[in-house]
């Protein structure tokens, strides 16, 4: 099941204005995305953590986050060093481990890190129908607010459809091989998720104009504006532009 | 409540007829009518065109023939059908599809907001719909999240907000537990509006409708009338007083 274990919390950032959160988060990441120099790197890399502890969040769960994004980071460790070129690090039989691949290999596992985990504490702290209303406020056409809210909502009909149809399947004996008969089973259930998911669609659609709906979308949420918003507001840019400056001066 | 055979009519379909894309017609030359503060039971086969005539009320499906008179206003063009919808509530047989929003409390304030009402009338209409039917601490839940039961009284309150004279329920019962199934019947004996009730549970219809109609054929038969009548039954214990579900 598809879950947001984040969401719930009452931490500082748990309850900051989704908005300022959004856009910090957003500014924080642009910038540690362009940093070269280690220093801040690594500094940037204890301030997310130090984000994702301020937010009081289930270090496993946290964990289990990172290692989704590492194995991907991995593939990068083992290959970059290997394939980059120019000056060899060191040579292991006819293995050469370059020097600009390791630098490079490093600054992405730094940075992808330190993202995530940014965004882990600023903005998966919010359920997604807040995210979503926040990106409206933001400005956001309401097109894409829309899209998005209804994306997230159906997304869990068509996991039970999936379950369900899987189910059925299940039931009646089936067990993955290696055939015409398996694959031809999995195209069904593919395209039955389709179709279904077409006639739910314009089920849905009826319905909303029943209540009528004519495109344009409104929204309830409202964010009370406090002065402890504009304090973290500050207190993000400060730390950006704390990170901008020691790139600058050890790197730059 | 005006004598129903008084007033006049609020749903007047004649002479209806709908196909579905290289299909044999749903509904053939249906006649149709509603009067004010009546209440009707709609039973007929699987496939009968039931929720096709709804939707045909609702605009929702063009017809290719007949004529509309909703509250005695002919009814041709979609701008037509969009004042319809605020007069009429169509509660769909599928939960899902009427809930949409991410919280209750946005999906019954939905209808309001669309009908131009301001952020604070829309919610002030929602919390009181929504504690009409007792719901009120489920103004936060998510709506994917609800139970069965759950779903289908928050939809009746997204379609209640919007405040209509006439409702349209589509198989409300369906997989519907006992206890939200007896609050469902005591909302329809509280709110005053006309209503079509589409259902298979004939003691439903006899207690929450006063006439029982049926399709056949593609056309509305009002004169099957429905005798209630009882029978005896047996089973052990039965010498007991008791009581039947």
């Amino acid at each position: 099941m598809l879950q947001e274990p984040f969401s719930v919390g009452n931490s500082f950032l748990h309850r900051t204005d989704p908005r300022f959160r959004l856009v910090s988060a957003l500014l924080y990441s642009i910038v540690v995305a362009v940093l070269y120099g280690f220093f801040s790197l690594i500094a940037s890399a204890v301030f997310s953590l130090a984000l994702v502890r301020a937010a009081g969040l289930d270090g496993k769960t946290v964990l289990k986050r990172l290692a989704l994004v590492n194995g991907f980071v991995l593939l990068f460790l083992l290959i970059l060093p290997l394939t980059a070129g120019g000056d060899i690090f060191f040579s292991i039989g006819f293995l050469h481990i370059y020097q600009p691949g390791v630098v490079l290999a490093l600054q992405i596992a730094l940075k992808s890190n330190a993202i995530i985990m940014a965004f882990i504490a600023l903005v998966s702290t919010m359920n997604f129908s807040t995210l979503g209303h926040a990106l409206n406020s933001l400005g956001l056409p309401h097109k894409f607010v829309f899209l998005f809210i209804l994306t997230y909502r159906y997304i869990f009909v068509i996991e039970q459809e999936y379950k369900k149809i899987w189910r059925s399947i299940k039931i009646r004996g089936f067990s993955p091989k290696t055939t015409l008969h398996c694959y031809k089973t999995y195209a069904y259930m593919i395209g039955m998720i389709f179709v279904k998911a077409s006639a739910r669609a314009e089920r849905v659609y009826r319905a909303m104009r029943c209540r009528g709906f004519n495109g344009s979308f409104y929204t309830l949420a409202e964010f009370p504006s406090s002065g402890k918003n504009w304090l973290f507001l500050f207190f993000m840019l400060f730390s950006t532009f704390l990170i901008i400056l020691m790139e600058l001066y050890f790197y730059g | 409540m005006a004598d129903p055979s008084s007033t006049d009519p609020i749903i007047e379909l004649t002479g209806i007829s709908y196909s579905y894309p290289k299909e044999q017609p749903v509904l053939k030359n249906l006649d149709f009518e509603l009067r004010k503060g009546e209440r009707i039971g709609l039973l007929a086969p699987n496939g009968s065109g039931k929720t096709t005539l709804f939707h045909v009320i609702m605009g929702l499906l063009p017809v290719s023939e007949g004529s509309i008179r909703i509250f005695g206003r002919k009814i041709e063009t979609e701008k037509d059908f969009v004042w319809v919808r605020r007069k009429i509530g169509l509660l769909f047989q599928d939960a899902d599809d009427q809930l949409f929003s991410p919280t209750v409390l946005d999906d019954v304030a939905f209808g309001p907001l669309n009908m131009g009402k301001t952020k604070k009338e829309a919610l002030s209409i929602s919390r009181r719909v929504l504690s009409f039917l007792g719901l009120s601490s489920f103004e936060d839940r998510i709506t994917f999240k609800l139970s069965g039961g759950e779903k289908k009284l928050v939809s009746l309150a997204t379609v209640l907000s919007m405040d209509p004279e006439v409702l349209l329920l589509d198989e409300p019962l369906n997989g519907l537990d006992n206890n939200t199934r007896i609050k469902l019947i005591s909302v329809l004996k509280t709110i005053d509006v006309s209503y079509i009730i589409i259902s298979h549970d004939i003691d439903f219809l006899l207690e929450s409708t006063d006439a029982i109609y049926t399709l056949n054929n593609g056309r509305i038969e009002k004169d099957t009338t429905v005798y209630v009548h009882s029978h005896d039954h047996a089973h052990m214990m039965g010498n007991v007083p008791h009581q039947h579900d």
